[in-house]
Order: structure tokens, then sequence, then C-alpha cells
């Protein structure tokens, strides 16, 4: 099921010619319209006519989101805010905001992206939406809400939070689809159980999650609470918001819009870009974008292009699910490592809720890595020893993946903070 | 015969115990017999209760990992060699102890002790064969 099988199946040869004349119109009203970008090509000597060929891309500089933030607000929009209808942002929790605005067009480029992104999930006219994702100045809200009404689903823009409403509301209203984070729908399967909901009471069948990284053991634990076939979908607000790239249910990798995008994915700290199969951090042109146009984006996302047909029938590339960010990796001990690493070990351990929490620290000059697992009933014995065993396996598990040492605490359930979007699963107490 | 014992799993820290204690307090839940063994990180409190299925389902909505296990009640005499003829009768038949702790109470006829075995219905029918007490549960929760 396609939403625009003339777009999403396009002969490769025909998609590179799109993006190359795309490409070119981007890079000139980037040129002639953003101050930083002139500045920015100038610099290395370049003007939008040196722009031939898709491989000449890689001539452009790289786009930051410290470029953003220095042009705080609207210094990166390419239009007089006059055409600008709508503007959302980043929370700033880690700075200052990044803002992002939208023309007429932009908007309606998004809701198609977004149409064809819950269509890969499973929807059609006849579902019910159930969106949680949070409403605002977030764009998974918003972006989820325009894409269900273009394809003519009924949505119903509960936002997040408040869970026991969402349960109630998903078994009266008979939602079919449910959109929010994964660890969100974890939450919600974890707080159906307490009310004495059973899965079989629901009509859901399909579930579209994102905004943060998740594994496949995580969607295996979420489909099988839930009874639903769960896809994961990419974005930026940056970029343009959720709708970047989707899963089909090939569930394979996800498909990235590439008549509306150029992806690439280069080595963090030299900018070289890698082949495809190779995992490094995913850059991205926008092609159609009017208000913001991004050229050579880095998202700080870990990801490897993937290289092959899709049996699925389209034609755009596909992403590896996103393992990590640059800036949430951890360097403990000289080692990279994940937060996903070590939910991956989790949940491959068995029984285990993904609920953990990682702790860092530092003990002289030594890096110290603590891992606290809440002990659910699945995994919980009354026999000493074997939650010793468990311990031990954990610890066992997690260090050959992550190559350092790590200690494991057994902790009660709910322990561990939940939270209603991100899940927290970090704390680091190194004072470097 | 068998006696289903609550265990609930405890993180070591201050309070917890407090929190369980308090928990089963408000549900009028009487506790019969207790241990806990812990670790460093941990502990598992063991009990035996007036009402095991109503302690498991309070200490279950009030968030804490708990399961219900079987263990036998064994009765025997409060004098020198009372345990170590039971344990000699156990060992012989090769029956392996995962733990025991003692009630807190007094049997009929002198001591009892909660035993957690491999095999629980081979321990049952060694010792009744011994002509060793085994309790009853029902006898257990309400005594």
């Amino acid at each position: 099921m396609y939403w625009n099988q003339k777009y999403e199946c396009m002969p490769r040869e025909e998609l590179r010619q799109l993006q190359l004349e795309r490409l070119k119109v981007t890079v000139e009203r980037a040129f002639y319209n953003v101050p930083h970008y002139r500045r920015a090509f100038q610099e290395l000597g370049l003007e939008p006519g040196d722009i031939k060929s898709l491989e000449d891309l890689q001539k452009l500089p790289f786009t930051t989101k410290q470029d953003l933030r220095d042009n705080y607000p609207y210094g990166m929009f390419a239009v007089p805010m006059s055409e600008v209808v709508r503007i959302h942002s980043s929370s700033g929790t880690t700075g200052k905001p990044t803002v992002v605005g939208y023309t007429r067009r932009d908007i309606d480029t998004w809701a198609e992206l977004m149409a064809r992104a819950l269509v890969c999930g499973g929807a059609t006219r006849n579902d019910i939406i159930q969106n949680a994702y949070g409403y605002g100045l977030f764009t998974g809200g918003l972006g989820i809400h325009y894409g269900a009404e273009r394809i003519g689903a009924s949505v119903i823009p509960i936002s997040g939070g408040n869970t026991k409403r969402q349960v109630m509301i998903m078994k009266d209203y008979c939602s079919t689809m449910l959109t929010c984070t994964p660890s969100y729908a974890l939450h919600i399967a974890e707080v159906m159980e307490e009310m004495g909901v059973k899965k079989e009471e629901l009509k859901l069948k399909y579930g579209v999650f994102g905004a943060e990284p998740w594994s496949d053991n995580m969607r295996r634990e979420i489909e099988r609470k839930l009874g639903i076939s769960a896809v994961d979908i990419y974005g930026l607000s940056e970029v343009i918001g959720p709708g970047v790239a989707i899963e089909c249910q090939e569930k394979n990798g996800l498909h990235i819009f590439e008549d509306h995008f150029i992806p690439e994915v280069i080595d963090p700290d030299t900018g070289r870009v890698l082949p495809p199969g190779q995992v490094g951090e995913l850059v991205l042109t926008s092609l159609t974008k009017e208000a913001l146009p991004v050229i050579r984006y880095r998202t700080r996302d870990i990801t490897a292009l993937l290289e092959g047909d899709c049996p699925c029938g389209r034609t755009h590339v596909r992403m590896a699910r996103i393992t990590g960010r640059t800036d949430d990796m951890l360097i403990i001990r000289g080692v990279n490592v994940f937060p996903s690493q070590i939910e991956s070990v989790l949940l491959e351990m068995g029984g285990t809720e993904p609920h953990y929490l990682l702790i860092v620290d530092r003990q002289g000059s030594l890096d110290t890595l603590e891992v606290q697992v809440e002990v659910s009933e699945g995994l919980f014995s009354d026999e000493v020893r074997r939650l010793e065993e468990l311990e031990g396996r954990i610890r066992q598990e997690l260090e050959s993946v992550l190559g350092i040492s790590v200690k494991v605490t057994l902790v009660e359930p709910k322990t561990i903070e939940r939270s209603e979007g991100k899940a927290k699963r970090v704390l680091d107490k190194r004072k470097i | 015969m068998k006696i289903k014992q609550i265990s609930v799993f405890l993180e070591n820290k201050s309070g917890r115990l407090a929190a369980v204690t308090r928990l089963l307090a408000a549900h009028q839940i009487n506790i019969r017999a207790l241990s806990i063994a812990d670790t460093s990180d941990f502990g598992i409190l063991r009990l035996i209760v007036n009402d095991p299925e109503k302690a498991y389902r309070a200490l279950k909505e009030g968030g804490f990992t708990v399961s219900l296990t079987e263990v036998i009640g064994v009765e025997m005499p409060d004098k020198p060699g009372g345990l170590s003829r039971v344990l000699t009768c156990l060992e012989e038949a090769g029956i392996n102890i995962e733990y025991l702790y003692a009630f807190i109470g007094k049997g009929d006829n002198g001591a009892m002790v909660i035993f957690r075995v491999e095999e629980l219905d081979r321990a049952i029918e060694v010792l009744n064969q011994a002509g060793i007490n085994v309790l009853d549960g029902n006898k257990i929760y309400t005594m």
C-alpha cells in the first residue's frame, strides 16, 4: 500500500534527476536569501552555479545546530515572515532553542510526507488514530495530525500524558492506531496492565513510534503487549519534523523520502562521507523546503544507509534504526557507549522490562558504569542464588558488548523515573 | 500439607522493610513467620501470613515485586537434637534444602521450622514416613 506510488516507487535514475533539479533550486534559495549560507559558501569559494551534479553536494559546507542557534530566532529563514504560516521550536533543554518556520507549501509537503508515513505504518482512511505525541511547539503532535487528516483517517488529538485516560479512550473510542514515543507506548501498556485492561479488549492494530532511539527488542515487547504491528518513524524539526523517514511493514530499515531529502552518512570526527553500510552520523539536505532550507544538516543521529531493494517496492534508500546520538554517546574510560546498546542486551536477557538507568561516575581517575535494572515479576526468584546469577548474566553480557566493566544493580519496580515523553536513562555524575 | 509463602524483592536501603510492614498492617494481615536473605544490594523478604492471597494482592498493588512460593512447616520437639533429626531424615533421602527459618510462635508439641526444599512432595512423604509432623497450611495461617 502506498500513498503516492509515483514518487515512492520512482525509478532511481528519474529520482536522481529530480533530486538534482531540486538541489539546485534549494542551493540558490539558500545562497540568495540566507546570509549564513552565502557567507559559508563564499568562505569555500563556492557559488550556486558550482552545483552541477549530485556528487557536488559534498563540496558544500555542513550546517549544525549551533548555526541555527547563532542565527536565533529567524536568521536562517529564506522567506519573509509574511510567507511563514507556522513556527515550531525545540525545547531548548540543552541550550538556546532552535526555531523552525514553515510556509503554506511547507505545511502541505509535510502533510504529504506524514500521509505516506502513516500509510507505511498501516493506516487507511478507515482508521482511528490516537495521537499521543505532544501538541505544541514540538513537531510530533501536529506533524502526525496533518498526515492523519490528509489520508482521511479519524484523528484523536489526545496529546501526551494522563495515561489512564489514554487507555480509557483507546478502549472506548476504538482507536486502531497509536502514535507516540516508544517509551510512552510501553508506559501505556504498563498502565493498561495495572488497570486490568487486556489487549483483546482494544481494537488497536498499528503503532507508529519515534522521536527517540529504540530497539527491535523493544518493538517486539510493544507489539506483544499491545497486540499491534509497530513501525519506527524518524524526523527532526530542523529538517521538517516527523516524516523524514519511516519503516514499511517489512520492518527492515526506514525509507528516507528521497524526493524531498538527500541523506549522507559521515564520520562524525572527520566529516568524510562514508560508503553505504557504514555507521556514522546522518546528514540531511532538504530539497523542497521554502522557509527553512537546510544544506548538509548534521543530525547528530547515528545510523547507516542500507543497500539493496526493499520487497515493498519503494525505491527510496533505507537507513538503519537510529542507534544513538553523537551527543548521547557516553565516553566511558575512552570507550563509546550508547544507551541503546544496554537496552538491547537487557531485552535479549528475556523478561526484562526495558527500565534501566545508567549511572556514570568517577572514582579517583577511573570512570565507573553502574546499570540499575528494575526487577519485574518475570525475573524475580525468591532465591538469592538465582537473583545473583541473573545479575551476573546481565553483567557478563553487558561487558562483552561494551568492552568495559559494569556493575549491575537490581532495583525495585517503579523506582526508576518514568517520563511521559522521552525516557531519562543516563545519570552522569562525573565532574570533569 | 504445603504452605504458601510470600516473597518480596527489597532494595537494601532504609525504610523498605518498614514500608512492607506498614502496608500489611493497613490490610490487617498478620505475620506468622519471617526471614530476610540479603546481599549488599538487595534482600528477599519471606513471609508466612494469615492470608497469603490477600497479602500477595496488597503487595502487588502496592508496587512491590512479589511471588508466592510453596514451602513446608515442620514441627519438632523443642529439645536438643530436634532439628537434627529432621535434617538427617532429609539428608538420607538426598533432598536438598534451599533455605529454612524458624517459626515465631510455637506448635502444639514444640518448635516449628519452615523449609524450602527442591522436591516438596517427596520431602513431605519422607518426613511423614519418619513420623515427623508436617503441618497443614490452614493450621499455620490460623494459628
